[in-house]
């Protein structure tokens, strides 16, 4: 009846049951605020069932916030256990569960903490951008966010029924194969990710088509912020890698649980082959985080340089070029499968040619503050201390790209110090840097600067006492994903200081999390009366802040690049004539899918098939019953968008 | 708090930092450069190198991010601004070509590193290749001599400035052989055998462990190889034929039960062919079981 499910799978140990708690209690702090505050119907109505890609972004950003908070804890238990297993000590967790932890801190990390932050930021800030009131399919991107919310649920489920994946955060098989793990860790891990995961290309999709098909009128491709062009970067490898990430973790699937034999050991099945396939989603997945990174820094230093974008063809021919070659690159993770010499040149030497183009960028953006007028406002500092990070974490990207290189640095912690340096410095960085620039945008008030520095400072240096280390580690021969060691091997002491360095980084978000806090309490001091707090020079700017549902009253025209620049110059008097607007309507039929697609999630984990087939029937059921909706839209009129912008401009005055 | 006492508070904590590293790192072998082996040597060379050709441009890009962040802030007013110039072809030609021009370079380095260190290339020194097969298991390493048929666990010894050609299987999950004085890494997989030639030129006991996380037992799957006089070596040989345990298929069947680390074990003789029988046991159909059929 209930498959593999038993009283057993509750037990669990200290720490995994103050995981469990934490969570809980924050679950039932979240209710009881909004039952004491009588904010069940607004929850319901103006949230949970909404088709608002503001909305929808700031509920990405929140989830994203909070795994990232859930993926930084088990980074910091990881640091503590390396810190002290030494020798006869054998630290805080066991084997397994440190195993545990480091595979869902890769998973939590890029596929809910990254993943959310950048679907946060294309939600909040595309169709602004492109001068458009939605996104091309509303339905479909409440659908995505939804199906994104239930694997991130799905792996924090694990933590306190059953337990997670312990064969790293891409579970090579045949480690991740029955033969060698045979309870339900990777299956919670195969089917959040799936899950998740055609989410991610429902919203690939849904934002491709919004960028090349909403755009306001004149505004041609070449005429588009920078932002929404590295966007499209990253949605072109969306649509094109996670196809692959979905046959790979089915074709697991099959191995574990109708016994076939993709990737076993024996049968007949290669675990190269996943390798493989699995790499050739995830290099270009890196891409998909880092080239938004990207883009928020070019609209950030053109912004706080008041200066227009230095190169911007050569701009778009580096996305493009980093677009095609991360197809081209992927066996640079496995040189030391042995593939010979011929093919190992070749990905090693794709793999620098990516560097080419990632400079022409950084040159760019430094010729873009070169002749400007820079203000060192928090986002500002985000770039420059990317800048400082990525420049040599690329350096050591590239030093991996020669194999022989890397038959020495493969698999080590100098790995692991390289691919932390490109997505903190990077896409973290990046993506810090655009929440603070977009948050008055979104909310309708600045974050406070001071703390946002303070912030900024504790997380550049404790990154740099955390990986710094690691990187000397790596060539003193400390491989990666060790829960102990012997002392004669003299890591200790550097173990300690990456361990200090991440309570740095924990002070960082601490600051953060008070910078929140105190610029909520400080809103009325804060305020962004004008729409455009920093001087800004796109569309989005253009607008109130927030934004109306509707995003602009009057739909923008375009006729140059950093076309609210221009309009700034060029104020237009004419009374602006308000037409009827069609809005999608909010629905509840998203988060349904996404409650369905979780049972039936959870119940393949445990080999309940009844409710299984329940899960998968109520997600077909729900999408058919949807396809027969025939008011999808309601209408706002003329007359009340006049006296909604009225309204905002007296709250303004 | 004024510049002056900023900027001694800034000195001060670098230093601190600086010490803090002489101190971590006085007693500590950073084994990747401090090669004791012919190809990792080569392999520390060829890093030193590529980092130096890459400092051709992180240095300026270092430079320009800060002088020109300085010189741009907004309250200098002496500095020229122009804020609608956004383009100079000049300019950006020169930065697509001067990265390209040194990653050409780093790429013919790279193609003829990749074929003069591929650790499936025999080291041809005149001499005759010493050969090991290398078995990963769940969780140590067994090392078979196949032509003295003689067997260890979790310790071997080799001659120095003899070629050692390393066969290397799993019969576990994927593990990665890593000895970093000798030389790079490469994968241990089940049902495949891979080859890597390694050359110590110093004698010494050096670390190396599996790269590659393969379960519970991973982190104590370490073992030590000692680089020896050949002399010294083929009566280390000699003294191991004396060695109580003999690597018969039950014994084989026994050692291949997962334990977390291994005692050094040393085997007089080995059961045939073992280490092809490991590869082919993965090769056979489904269901038919994975243990040696004894002898």
């Amino acid at each position: 009846m209930l498959g593999r499910l038993t009283l057993n799978s509750l037990h669990h140990t200290p720490i995994e049951m103050g995981g469990v708690a934490t969570m809980v209690i924050a679950g039932l702090a979240v209710i009881a605020l909004l039952t004491y505050k009588r904010r069940w119907k607004w929850f319901y109505g103006e949230w949970l069932t909404t088709v608002d890609p503001k909305r929808i972004g700031v509920m990405y950003i929140v989830v994203g916030l909070v795994m990232l908070l859930r993926g930084a804890s088990d980074a910091a238990l990881m640091r503590t256990q390396q810190a002290t297993s030494v020798g006869a000590s054998h630290g805080i967790l066991s084997s397994d569960q440190f195993q545990q932890i480091v595979s869902a801190h890769g998973t939590i990390m890029i596929f809910f903490a990254a993943m959310g932050l950048m679907f946060g930021l294309f939600n909040l800030i595309v169709p602004l951008q492109i001068g458009s009131r939605d996104v091309a399919f509303p339905f479909l991107n409440a659908t995505s966010f939804w199906l994104f919310f239930a694997g991130a649920m799905l792996v924090n489920l694990s933590l306190a029924i059953g337990d997670f994946g312990a064969a790293g955060w891409l579970s090579y098989p045949p480690l991740s194969e029955l033969q060698y793990s045979p309870g339900v860790g990777i299956d919670y891990w195969i089917w959040a990710l799936q899950i998740a995961g055609i989410g991610s290309l429902l919203s690939g999709i849904n934002f491709l088509v919004t960028i090349l098909r909403m755009r306001a009128s004149g505004m041609t491709l070449m005429k588009m912020p920078m932002f929404c062009w590295s966007v499209l970067g990253s949605l072109s490898l969306i649509i094109f890698a996670f196809p692959i990430l979905t046959v790979t973790l089915t074709l697991l699937a099959l191995d574990r649980t109708l016994g076939m034999h993709f990737f076993t050991a024996g049968g007949g099945g290669n675990a190269m082959m996943y390798v493989n396939l699995i790499w050739a989603w995830g290099h270009p997945e890196v891409y998909i985080l880092i080239l938004p990174a990207f883009g928020v820094f070019s609209e950030v230093v053109a912004t706080f340089s008041s200066k227009r974008l230095f190169g911007y063809k050569s701009m778009v021919w580096a996305i493009w070029a980093i677009v095609l070659l991360s197809f081209l690159v992927w066996l640079h993770h496995f040189f030391t499968m042995g593939a010979g010499a011929d093919v190992n040149a070749f990905f090693g030497i794709m793999t620098m040619l990516i560097a080419v183009p990632t400079g022409v960028k950084i040159f760019n953006w430094l010729f873009t503050m070169y002749r400007g007028r820079i203000r060192f406002s928090t986002p500002m500092l985000w770039f420059l201390g990317f800048v400082t990070t990525f420049t040599v974490g690329g350096m050591a990207g590239v030093l991996m790209a020669v194999p022989p290189a890397d038959f020495q640095l493969h698999n080590s912690l100098f790995l692991v110090a390289h691919f932390h340096t490109m997505i903190i410095g990077g896409v973290v960085f990046g993506y810090f840097a655009g929440l603070t620039y977009w948050f008055p945008k979104v909310f309708g008030f600045k974050l406070n600067e001071r703390l946002g520095r303070y912030a900024f400072w504790c997380w550049l240096v404790g990154f740099l006492f955390a990986f710094v280390p690691l990187y000397i580690l790596g060539l003193m021969g400390a491989t990666r994903r060790l829960d102990h060691y012997d002392p004669s091997e003299g890591w200790q002491g550097l173990f300690i200081v990456a361990a200090v360095g991440v309570s740095i980084i924990a002070l960082g978000v601490f600051f953060q999390i008070l910078q929140l806090i105190v610029s909520v309490r400080q809103r009325h001091q804060n305020i962004d009366t004008s729409g455009d707090p920093w001087g800004g020079r796109t569309l989005e700017w253009a607008t109130t802040s927030p934004p109306q549902v509707y995003n602009f009253a009057v739909l923008p025209e375009v006729s140059t690049r950093d076309a609210f620049w221009e309009m700034k110059k060029t104020r237009d008097v004419a009374k602006p004539r308000y037409k009827d607007i069609m809005m999608p309507k909010n629905t509840p039929l998203p988060m349904l899918i996404a409650i369905f697609a979780f049972t039936f999630g959870f119940a393949i984990v445990w080999h309940i098939w009844w409710l299984a087939a329940i899960g998968l029937f109520g997600v077909i059921t729900t999408i058919i019953v949807r396809s027969t909706n025939e008011e999808p839209e309601y209408k706002i009129s003329a007359a009340r968008v006049a006296k909604m912008e009225a309204a905002a401009r007296e709250r303004y005055a | 708090m004024d510049r002056k006492n900023k900027n001694a508070l800034f000195g001060l904590a670098v230093l601190a930092v600086v010490c803090l590293a002489v101190i971590l790192l006085r007693d500590s072998n950073i084994a990747v450069l401090n090669p004791r082996g012919l190809i990792a040597s080569k392999e520390r060379n060829l890093i030193i190198i590529s980092t130096l050709l890459m400092l051709i441009v992180v240095i300026p890009v270092y430079v320009m991010t800060f002088t020109i962040a300085w010189k741009y802030r907004e309250s200098n007013k002496k500095a020229k601004y122009q804020p609608d110039w956004d383009h100079d072809s000049r300019l950006e030609f020169t930065w697509w070509a001067v990265p390209f021009v040194i990653i050409a370079i780093l790429s013919v380095i790279t193609w003829n590193s990749s074929h003069q260190l591929d650790p499936s290339q025999a080291i041809y020194t005149g001499k005759q290749p010493l050969t090991i097969q290398v078995v990963s298991m769940q969780w140590k390493w067994l090392f078979i001599y196949p032509k003295q048929n003689v067997a260890t666990v979790n310790y071997f010894q080799i001659p120095i400035n003899t070629p050692v050609e390393f066969q290397i299987t799993s019969d576990a999950p994927m593990n990665s052989f890593w000895i970093p004085q000798l030389g790079g890494q490469i994968y241990a997989m089940p049902g495949m055998s891979t080859t890597l030639h390694l050359e110590a030129s110093q004698l010494g006991s050096y670390d190396g462990s599996s790269a590659n996380i393969s379960g519970r037992g991973f982190s104590a799957m370490r073992f030590t190889v000692q680089a020896n006089n050949p002399d010294d070596f083929n009566q280390w040989l000699q003294g191991l034929k004396s060695s109580p345990a003999v690597l018969s298929n039950s014994a084989y069947n026994q050692l291949a039960k997962p334990t977390v680390g291994s005692p050094v074990i040393y085997y007089s003789s080995t059961a045939p062919a073992l280490y092809d029988r490991i590869i082919l046991k993965f090769m056979a159909p489904p269901g038919s079981g994975q243990d040696l059929e004894g002898s």
